[in-house]
């Protein structure tokens, strides 16, 4: 390349900053080069770097129009306390102009215990709405038409269930499962990882989550089948690179998963999902979108022969960071979740969450949720970044950025496939370490004031006041959700109910069951959660954690 | 002989797997000189008050997200009290509301770190404060 003209102006350029540097220093805790010029992206080819949207790689996006035609699904994730109570708060968001729904589920209910067990004592209705059964589910999604909206269920180990319980419903409101749209997340590896909300050892698990292809491939074709997680990895403490590089081996191990059960993969690649964070530092956040797709394009077609071009595509929901909200000056919060959103939008997200400004300190009030989706609202409708595809396309910057994301990516990869692939590599701690590490060194830098958090470690405001119009999950909920528990089991059948427990154990046994119809039939009879999920673990066992500190 | 080293247990009762601020604290106080145990997630008091007594720790650092504090905080103070573990001294931190703080603080737990709390203040006041 004829780059003799401006390496000659670099060098001019060089010693013009040097004279500058002389008289004013530059910060010191600055990670990325002064300037990024054509002489940092020689490898890039337009073709084979970028491509177009909606064609392979991807790297610009997966739709050809991207935002032009519809913008991306405003998805607010919510759910506390009781299914009613819940269900109010769907409605209101979906009211508001929310074009989708995202469930979440208190503890015991991810975890697979009903609100009356012991061990759920405290947590029920805490961080999520308590699903028990049928019944529950019932109430949470009362009013609301599910052959139109668009519903996503945080859900891991008992994904299975709450499935069952979502097609139930929607059978009842006369919907048959294969108009249903949707998530499940479904990934059990970050949960072994990161999150922590696992039940079953990962052999039982990864059948589950196979089981759960499968059936969905068939008679719930529209859904998305799993959401394979990077968001809560980054919030454990994770670099931009670590987030999709770890995932990505996750959704390796998925996709080896699903061929060894043989699948094809073209039945099933369409409906593999991910989740993104949507961090502080919006251009990284941007390559990191963009270095992700290309990555994961690159392995389902020379890799795994993928052949459908929806086999190839990572389609993403985001979440803004939660872990960069500040229960100091929360108001502060409301900017850093506009940028994070730029970001999201910027880098090609098909759908978004965007966190509350008070959810450093509690669960969001109804005025700061609508804070927060209108935020999404002016994005798409003001901003301006929503009208071209891959805006910043072109960027030296930004295509340089991608490339290292992208090659750190690969470096991760390779690793863990020397490992022998996520699942041992999460078995021998080596991602949870990396993760930890990370972690650790965010929280110095940010200690030192290396890395400055506004209203944190810089700019504090002495005499600030709590916020006071916080919301509170009522602490009666728990005892509500015992009663309702002790009312279904004196009136629903209960020889129906053990008959269909019975015939679940006895397919958990057989590795060649697929256990979703079995499940279905549970729950249609109000089998309880953590009934099903109690025969499960006595067929299957339980997970225990290595420690890695 | 040198003087025995402060032995923290950084523990997380309930069902709340965020483990990123007691992993940080717990390799904080490690740094800072102490003996350092940490339990993992998922634990339920009786086992956190269990693993102290076996460990015969001077702390019990508690870490809590999800909102369960109210409930399991007290009654691990109140599991270390029955075992005769009195001066055993009780910290806490997570997503914990200023509201909530004095009613924890009159259960037993001697200090609260919410978001954004440098891990520094936590040795201070251990150092402080250890019986």
């Amino acid at each position: 390349m004829a780059n003799e003209k401006l390496l000659e102006g670099l060098k001019a350029y060089n010693a013009a900053v040097e004279k500058t540097l002389a008289k004013s220093p530059e910060r010191t805790n600055l990670e990325v080069n002064r300037l990024y010029t054509p002489l940092d992206i020689e490898k890039f080819d337009y073709e084979t770097s970028l491509g177009f949207p909606g064609s392979y790689p991807f790297t610009r996006g997966v739709q050809p129009t991207m935002y032009r035609g519809r913008f991306w699904t405003m998805r607010m994730y919510a759910g506390f306390a009781t299914a009613a109570e819940s269900n109010k708060r769907y409605r209101l968001l979906l009211e508001r102009g929310g074009s989708g729904l995202s469930c979440a589920f208190d503890l015991p209910t991810q975890i697979g215990y009903d609100s009356d067990d012991p061990i759920a004592e405290g947590e029920v209705g805490k961080v999520g709405v308590a699903i028990d059964s049928l019944e529950d589910m019932e109430v949470l999604f009362d009013q609301i038409p599910l052959g139109k909206v668009s519903t996503s269920m945080t859900i891991n180990a008992p994904a299975a269930i709450l499935l069952a319980m979502y097609i139930a419903v929607a059978e009842k409101q006369g919907v048959p499962a294969d108009q249903l749209n949707g998530t499940i997340q479904n990934d059990i590896l970050k949960e072994y990882s990161s999150r922590g909300t696992y039940i079953f050892p990962p052999g039982p698990s990864m059948r589950l989550i196979t089981n759960i292809f499968e059936y969905c491939s068939k008679n719930v074709p529209r859904w998305n089948s799993i959401s394979i997680s990077g968001y809560h990895i980054r919030e454990a403490g994770a670099t931009a690179a670590q987030e999709i590089a770890f995932t990505i081996a996750d959704g390796i191990a998925y996709v080896e998963a699903a061929l060894k059960a043989g699948m094809d993969i073209d039945d099933f690649a369409g409906s593999l999902s991910f989740f993104w964070n949507a961090h502080n530092n919006v251009l990284e956040e941007v390559a990191k979108f963009r270095a992700s797709r290309r990555v994961w394009s690159k392995l389902m077609k020379e890799r795994f022969g993928a052949k459908k071009p929806k086999s190839q595509m990572l389609r993403v929901h985001t979440q803004t960071a939660g872990s960069m909200l500040t229960a100091q000056q929360p108001d502060n919060n409301i900017v850093r979740v506009a940028l994070q959103t730029a970001a999201a939008v910027m880098g090609g997200t098909q759908s978004l969450h965007t966190n509350s400004k008070d959810e450093a300190l509690a669960l969001p009030s109804e005025a700061s949720v609508t804070i927060a989706l209108r935020t999404q609202q002016i994005v798409a409708e003001e901003s301006g970044l929503a009208d071209v595809v891959d805006p910043l396309g072109g960027s030296y910057y930004v295509e340089a950025l991608t490339d290292k994301i992208e090659a750190e990516c690969w470096d991760y990869i390779k690793k863990i496939d020397e490992l022998g692939g996520a699942p041992v590599a999460i078995e021998k701690g080596y991602i949870q370490r990396e993760i930890q590490e990370s972690a650790y060194k965010w929280q110095m830098q940010v200690e030192k004031g290396e890395r400055v958090i506004v209203g944190v470690n810089k700019y504090i405001d002495k005499k600030e006041v709590p916020p006071k119009d916080l919301l509170r999950v009522d602490a009666s909920v728990g005892e509500g959700q015992k009663k309702r528990l002790a009312a279904l089991r004196a009136k629903r059948d209960n020889a129906a109910v053990n008959a269909a427990l019975d015939a679940l154990e006895a397919g958990a046994k057989d590795e060649k069951v697929n256990l979703m119809p079995l499940i279905l039939t549970a729950v249609k009879t109000y089998a309880t959660e953590g009934e099903i999920c109690k025969r499960l673990r006595k067929v299957f066992g339980e997970y225990k954690a290595i420690s890695t500190l | 002989m040198a003087e025995k080293r402060i032995r923290v247990l950084v523990a997380k009762p309930g069902l709340d797997g965020h483990d990123r601020g007691a992993k940080v604290v717990a390799r904080a106080l490690r740094d800072a000189g102490f003996e350092v145990i940490y339990t993992g997630i998922r634990l339920t008091p009786e086992q956190i008050v269990e693993t102290a007594l076996q460990e015969d720790v001077n702390v019990v650092a508690l870490s809590l997200l999800s909102g369960a504090h109210n409930t399991l905080f007290p009654e691990v103070t109140k599991l270390l009290k029955e075992k005769g573990l009195n001066d055993v001294l009780v910290i806490g931190g997570g997503v914990i509301p200023d509201a909530d703080i004095p009613s924890l603080k009159a259960a037993g737990i001697a200090d609260i770190y919410t978001p954004g709390t440098p891990t520094g203040k936590i040795v201070e006041f251990i150092k402080a404060n250890v019986k």
